[in-house]
């Protein structure tokens, strides 16, 4: 048997877990969600959209590939989604702790260990599951024998986003593997042939990021509340980023100027509750949410379907988009919203992510069609 | 939606015979298909000569046929019953095949028939490896390519191109002949000049040995919506045929970018050729970098898309008719959740292994490696929620004496580098012996190139082992030990063994590891497969058990409802689909009178681990440990176990032992018929003759019984399943030769000689008792002499050539021996007859392989009255019988010898099939004539090879050689046989045996030229010389594809009926016509 500690779960209705810990021994509250993709758990980690999150996966071997190096910089990794961890804690029921492959560069156990992100295993992930499938997604925490307690806390109170954003605006205009630099009005606008598009970094994955730069595009990344109508671009892309759209007032505000510019925009995630919002719809919060590589949609109104990578606690309301607007993708599973476009103008977003990174890659075409817009 | 053509009527071809490569698992394709069709009012018509198959039961299909699936047969079924469409995907290569050359002759074009789902030139797309390469060359996508030099300068240079190792292969020559890996020029150099010596050319193609290798079952619908429904990895790497691999499902090594990019990969080539349906894409992938191969693609369901659909809860088959039809993905339901999309890919939440099953043991001179051909006979999936619990349940599962990955008794192996290094069938277990004996994983990857992170899971298992063997008292074993032991799959068994060592008692000590876990509270949970790892809710009840949990997904009421019945395993030669049937036919009697049917077993190759064939089905093991936590929880009314074969119903007393409500014939009764000793003391009792035998332990008892009764003697050790290591013996050599092995094979049972009655008529007694009277019966009656096994034999039922006398006699002793074990539900007897002697040489108080036959030739389901007997209901004795029948129903066997290189394929006393077909004629010329060709046998058109054996054997075939030679056939001979056939003025060339070289016409030249389309060669004897003088000729047969016979009884009831009936004369009738 490995030698390892004592781990407990506990949820904010009290129902406990009891595994042994793995990586960082210490205690950490957060929003306890699961997720059903059967490999990605780097990607996943470094997904800020986990920002607050004790993540649950239900596959139950973890850590059997390793992790790859953190090639890259913080702003733009080569293997990872941003340039660290998210995810409050992680929670499995089997750690392997002899991985094997290739590119890994240390295992995840010491992964998190470095970064300070108690792992957790020995746990019935199914049950766990299964109660929050019928309870909801809700507040608990992970508390390491011999680590003290902490109180439970709902990250949803905080303004994620901004805690995931970038803090000054930046320029990539090289190959996916090239350092961003400042962005300095004057010097970074065009000339090279090159579109520009602005990304407003609502805590982007950084495959969206390399998405738009392999298409040949120079991207300008933006904090979340930055004011970037004054940037000469030529498509606005609105990212993902984690809990409550509702604190993201500021972006929404920005997204409507750029509706009056009417350059074409496209969102991800948040970024399709973002721009519903602008829109003037409205959003709520799902019961446990949409985390998973097999999400089947539908794009609206043909026999065409995808299977998506998502991962998000919010959705639009569709019945709440004006008129000018209609759905462009539908969930296949429970009906929500999937993707909005407007009726006429250049404008749309899809709730999954075509970026994947982690899980399939089948939409991707949605960055061809935002880059023939521009 | 569009407009489609709406299908009224279409007809689907089955596999045929079970066959190594060809198996259980396209009786669970076509019965989904046919489910499929019948959920949308589509008519069916069933071709499939496999009668032990679900699929042709009453019900299935609409319209079934019992008739080869060739060309030939297909038409005329076709030009009968004029279908719309056909579907070619859910019958195997065979059906692949046929369907592929109707469409190329015309004959579908000319009846118009459309072929359903992927087009046929799809399909040829895929089969022809030129054109294969060629379509994925046009999409970027990599193949592996091999390309054809006539020189050993330009191998060098096709060599410096693909980059070393390379692998070399002769093209046209037998059995990998002159084929091997090159690691450099010298190398290739040497290999290929030796090579050239016999061979005009040689294939060179980069070695791909040791890289990974990854399966995907691609779905694609006519709006061209994608899905992968599974990946699935092998454990060995590649160089071992993956039917011959365990397989992990999913994937364990691959990262997401790995898994993606396949995936990405898969569904463009689905695209791109244009599938229908569903395909599997298999990879060979470099465990160095994202390097891959296509090897192939299958554009039909196959085993893996069985295993995929088993492992996942995803209705592979069943989705893929109904898009065959023409639905769209998005149209079709998740038949686990019922509310969910069909349009999703399964998220596993637990670890699902497959293993082969092997029979090696079984054939006399077959190379024991694995390679690049299946061996193997039938496959175990084990599902746990870590990878060392699966495992070591499927290492339960495959039935072959072993506890899991460790706690076996030691295989003493002398050479441990080498037997890592050149796998046998037994390499998991060598793996196991080299961990113990302080080989690292790193060492073991060295020399297996198995990916480390397999075997540092396997080390897991071993730490453990080693933890427990520190103990010597179970009672000092730690709680937190004991419970991670459950959870890396230890059997209760294995944790006595290790921790008591020598000193454990092979029950007691496991029901006491038992006692004591479960008064720590250590119990397995029972967790749901519902395709989307918890996230939508089940509707369905498709459950294993798992020691990695703490809560069960079912609410157990212990409503006394549920009626467990125990289902047959993993196939094996001596039990498959038949008894797959039984267990299906068994389920549907409980669940119609009411009760809860509930399922143990783990087979993915059957129908009866379909999920929606029962209420409950549990995947999971047979093993008395696991029957007992599954009937804890499940509270059952009762426990059926006569249905599935031997496996269940060893476990009968110690079941009644522990409390367990046995439903049918007690458990005292079946230990009475199972137990040598009680059975003939009381058949002695009953003054019913047998054989005589006796149980002995010394060489001077063996000698002094011979002396009484003579030679040749049946030589064999009690309570083995289907003959296993049975032998006769025709001499004292033969006999000391043996009896040496055979005191190997079980130290803890004596052995048993009888005597061996030559020319003596076998007879089969299948029938249901209800509290000893008997109710229904059916006596049937084997072609061949008694001395070939009864699985192996061909059978006619009704009988044509027994005397009144015989069966009143059989009848009455039936009767007798069915009051006497107060039999209630199903049981076989098999009886010798000569002269109106019967003896009685076998009983089994449970259903047996020919179960299915004689019910669906009787037309009455022996299986559904032996449940309602079971059930406690009054059965009435049904108002017809066999003597009303005006036709003739014949049973005959499907060998694999082509696959099971080196193997003698003579018949004997051991079993030796893979599976069986049964046709239905007028006469048993045309019965026999019909299942002979359906198991592959091909009239000859020009000559004849005939090496007839004994005297008496050379004076059965004379009629049959007049026959051949009326019919204008060539007569071939060897020296005996051609004076004999001279003798009695039937012409005939003489040939020479191999051991004469010099002399022309050689016998294996008239094969290489086929010269010769059949060959008829009987041993003499059963002397070893014998054997090994007809062995090139028989092993020369089968390897060239030349129909072989070695029984004179066979080969003269085939040849009397081929120059009898013309094919075209025969009757083509659908089973509900006769």
């Amino acid at each position: 048997m490995q030698a390892t500690r004592r781990a407990v779960l506990t949820l904010q209705d009290g129902t406990q877990f009891e595994g042994y810990s793995f990586g960082y021994a210490g205690s950490v509250t957060g929003e306890v969600v699961f997720n059903t993709a059967m490999t990605g758990y780097p990607e996943s980690l470094t997904d800020p959209s986990y920002e607050g999150q004790i993540l649950v996966t239900t596959f139950p071997q973890l850590g059997n590939y390793g992790v790859p190096p953190q090639d890259g910089s913080d702003s733009l990794r080569r293997f990872l989604e941003s340039g660290r961890i998210h995810c409050r804690a992680i929670v499995a029921q089997d750690y392997a702790f002899h991985h094997s492959h290739w590119l890994a560069a240390r295992s995840l156990a010491q992964w998190l260990e470095e970064e300070g992100v108690p792992g957790v295993y020995g746990i019935d992930t199914r049950a766990l599951t299964k109660h929050l499938r019928e309870h909801g997604s809700m507040v608990g925490k992970v508390v390491v024998e011999g680590c003290g307690d902490v109180a439970f806390e709902d990250p949803n109170t905080r303004n994620l986003i901004a805690e995931t954003s970038c803090r000054e605006p930046m320029v990539f205009d090289g190959d996916v593997d090239s350092e961003p630099h400042r962005f300095d009005a004057g010097t970074s606008a065009g000339g090279d042939g090159r579109k520009t598009v602005v990304l407003v970094d609502c805590g982007t994955k950084h495959n969206i990021i390399r998405c738009l730069l392999r298409r040949g595009l120079r991207v300008v990344v933006v904090p979340w509340d930055y004011d970037f109508t004054d940037i000469p671009y030529d498509g606005l892309f609105i990212s993902n980023g984690p809990g409550n759209p509702d604190f993201a007032d500021a972006t929404v505000e920005n997204i409507r100027k750029a509706m009056a510019i009417g350059k074409p925009i496209c969102g991800i995630c948040m970024g399709n509750q973002l721009l519903a919002k602008a829109a003037g719809a409205r959003t709520f919060k799902l019961k446990y949410g949409h985390r998973s590589h097999n999400q089947p949609v539908r794009l609206a109104g043909t026999d065409r379907c995808f299977i998506t990578s998502q991962n998000h606690g919010y959705a639009v309301d569709s019945a709440t988009l004006p008129p000018e607007w209609e759905p462009l993708f539908v969930n296949m599973n429970d009906g929500t919203n999937e993707g909005i476009r407007h009726r006429t103008l250049p404008f749309f977003s899809a709730q999954f992510h075509p970026e994947a990174s982690s899980g399939p890659r089948d939409t991707e075409f949605i960055f061809d069609k935002f880059k023939d817009m521009l | 939606m569009t407009d489609r053509k709406k299908y009224r009527k279409v007809l689907l071809l089955g596999s045929g015979a079970l066959k190594i490569g060809e198996a259980g698992e396209f009786d669970y394709s076509g019965a989904q298909a046919l489910k499929a069709m019948r959920e949308e009012g589509v008519e069916t018509v069933l071709i499939n000569p496999n009668i032990a198959t679900v699929q042709t039961s009453q019900g299935m299909a609409d319209r079934i046929y019992f008739l080869p699936v060739t060309p030939t047969f297909v038409e005329k079924v076709i030009a009968r019953e004029r279908p719309e469409g056909i579907l070619l995907a859910f019958g195997g290569q065979t059906a692949l095949n046929c369907g592929v050359e109707l469409y190329r002759s015309g004959v579908l074009e000319r009846y118009g028939v459309d072929v359903l789902g992927t087009p046929v030139q799809a399909i040829i797309d895929t089969e022809d490896r030129e054109l294969f390469v060629e379509r994925l060359a046009e999409i970027g996508v990599k193949t592996i390519r091999s390309e054809a030099v006539a020189t050993v300068d330009d191998a060098l240079a096709v060599a410096g191109r693909l980059g070393y190792p390379v692998i070399v292969r002769a093209a046209y020559a037998l059995g990998g002949l002159g084929s091997g890996f090159c690691d450099n020029d010298e190398e290739l150099r040497a290999l290929v000049a030796k090579a050239l010596a016999f061979a005009p050319q040689v294939l060179v193609e980069k070695s791909l040995k040791g890289w990974k290798e990854v399966e995907y079952e691609v779905v694609r619908d006519a709006y061209d919506n994608c899905i992968t429904v599974c990946n699935m990895e092998n454990f060995d790497p590649l160089g071992i045929h993956t039917g011959e691999s365990i397989v992990v499902a999913p994937s364990q090594t691959l990262s997401n970018d790995d898994y993606h990019f396949l995936r990405s990969q898969a569904i463009k080539i689905i695209r791109h050729i244009g599938i229908v349906g569903e395909c599997n894409v298999q990879y060979a992938y470099d465990p160095e970098s994202m390097d891959y191969r296509v090897i192939e693609v299958n554009a039909r369901l196959s085993r893996s898309s069985a295993l995929a659909s088993k492992a996942t809860g995803y209705p592979l088959a069943f989705v893929a008719a109904k898009l065959a039809l023409g639905y769209g993905l998005f149209e079709l339901t998740n038949s686990v959740t019922r509310s969910t999309s069909a349009f999703f890919e399964p998220a596993l939440d637990y670890v699902v292994v497959k293993i082969p099953r092997w029979d090696l043991g079984k054939f006399h001179g077959v190379d024991r490696h694995i390679g690049s051909s299946m061996k193997s006979v039938g496959e175990v999936m084990a599902i746990g929620r870590t990878f060392e619990e699966a495992l070591q349940k499927g290492l339960r599962m495959i039935g072959q004496g072993m506890h899991g990955f460790v706690e076996n008794r030691s295989m003493n192996i002398a050479d441990i580098d080498a037997a890592l290094t050149s796998p046998t069938d037994r390499r998991i277990f060598v793996i196991a012996e080299a961990m113990r004996s302080g080989y690292t994983p790193e060492r073991i990857h060295e020399l297996t190139k198995i990916d480390l992170w397999f075997l540092y899971k396997l080390r897991n298992i071993v730490d453990t082992a080693f933890e427990l063997e520190g103990f010597n008292d179970l009672e000092a074993v730690p709680r937190i030990l004991l419970k991670s032991a459950k959870e890396r799959g230890f059997s209760d068994f294995q944790i006595a063994r290790a921790v008591l060592k020598e000193t454990m008692d092979f029950r007691r000590s496991a029901a006491e590891v038992r006692r004591l876990r479960k008064a720590m509270g250590i119990v397995p949970v029972v967790k749901q497969i519902d395709t989307l790892a918890a996230e939508y809710p089940a509707a369905t009840n498709y459950l294993y058990l798992t020691y990695n949990g703490t809560e069960n997904d079912v609410d157990y009421t212990g409503d006394g409802r549920s009626v467990i019945v125990l289902g047959s395993g993993a196939y094996r030669i001596g039990s498959s689909v038949e008894f797959d049937w039984c267990s299906v036919n068994a389920m549907q009697t409980a669940r119609r009178l009411g009760w809860r049917s509930v399922m143990i077993n783990y087979n993915p190759e059957t129908v009866s681990t379909d999920y929606d064939m029962c209420e409950r089905l549990y995947f999971d093991e047979l093993t008395f440990e696991r029957v007992m936590d599954i009937v804890e929880l499940e509270q059952p009314h009762g426990v059926i176990l006569s249905v599935g074969g031997q496996i269940p119903n060893n476990l009968a007393t110690r079941l009644d032992a522990s409390g367990v409500n046995i439903l049918g014939t007690s458990a005292e009764c079946i230990d009475r018929a199972e137990d040598r000793h009680k059975f003939s003391a009381m058949l002695d009792g009953l003054g019913i003759d047998q054989p005589r035998w006796r149980e002995l332990t010394s060489f001077a008892d063996i000698d002094e019984f011979v002396a009484e009764v003579g030679f040749p003697v049946l030589v064999r050790p009690s309570y083995v399943l289907s003959g296993a290591a049975m032998n006769v013996c025709s001499n004292p050599d033969e006999l000391r030769r043996f009896l040496a092995l055979a005191a190997n094979v079980s130290k803890e049972h004596p052995v048993v000689v009888s005597e061996f009655i030559q020319y003596a008529k076998e007879i089969e007694m299948d029938a249901v008792a209800q509290n000893g009277e008997i109710k229904a019966y059916a006596i049937s009656e084997h072609i061949e002499f008694a001395g070939v096994h009864s699985g192996d034999a061909t059978i006619q039922f009704p009988p044509q050539k027994l005397y009144v006398e015989t069966m009143r006699r059989i009848k009455k002793v039936s009767a007798r021996i069915a009051e006497a074990l107060r039999i209630s539900g199903p049981f076989n007897i098999q009886f010798l007859a000569k002269n109106n002697d019967i003896k009685v040489i076998e009983c089994n108080l449970r259903a047996s392989r020919s179960f299915p036959f004689v019910s669906k030739i009787l037309k009455i389901n022996f299986i559904d009255l032996a449940t309602q007997v079971m059930l406690g209901l009054p059965v009435e004795k049904p108002a017809k019988s066999a003597f009303d029948l005006d036709y003739v129903g014949v049973k005959a066997s499907q060998f694999s010898f082509a696959r099971l290189g080196g193997a003698d394929p003579v018949l004997g006393v051991d079993m030796a099939s893979t599976g069986e077909v049964a046709c239905i004629g007028v006469d048993t010329d045309e019965a026999i004539l019909k299942s002979l060709l359906a198991v592959g046998l091909r009239i000859p058109r020009k000559a004849v090879l005939l090496s007839t054996g004994s005297p008496r054997q050379k004076a059965d075939m004379l009629d049959a050689a007049h026959l051949l030679a009326k019919a204008g056939i060539t007569i071939y001979a060897t020296g005996g046989t051609c004076q004999f056939l001279h003798d009695n003025g039937v012409p005939a060339i003489r040939c020479y045996w191999p051991s004469t070289p010099e002399l022309e016409p050689q016998a294996t030249a008239l094969l290489a030229s086929h010269a010769v389309d059949l060959v008829v060669n009987m041993p003499k004897n059963f002397t070893g010389t014998e054997l090994s003088n007809g062995r090139k000729i028989r092993r020369a047969a089968v390897d060239l594809n030349i129909p072989l016979l070695t029984n004179s009884r066979l080969a003269s009831a085939f040849i009397r009926a081929f120059t009898s009936l013309p094919v075209d004369d025969m009757e083509i009738k659908s089973w509900e016509e006769y």
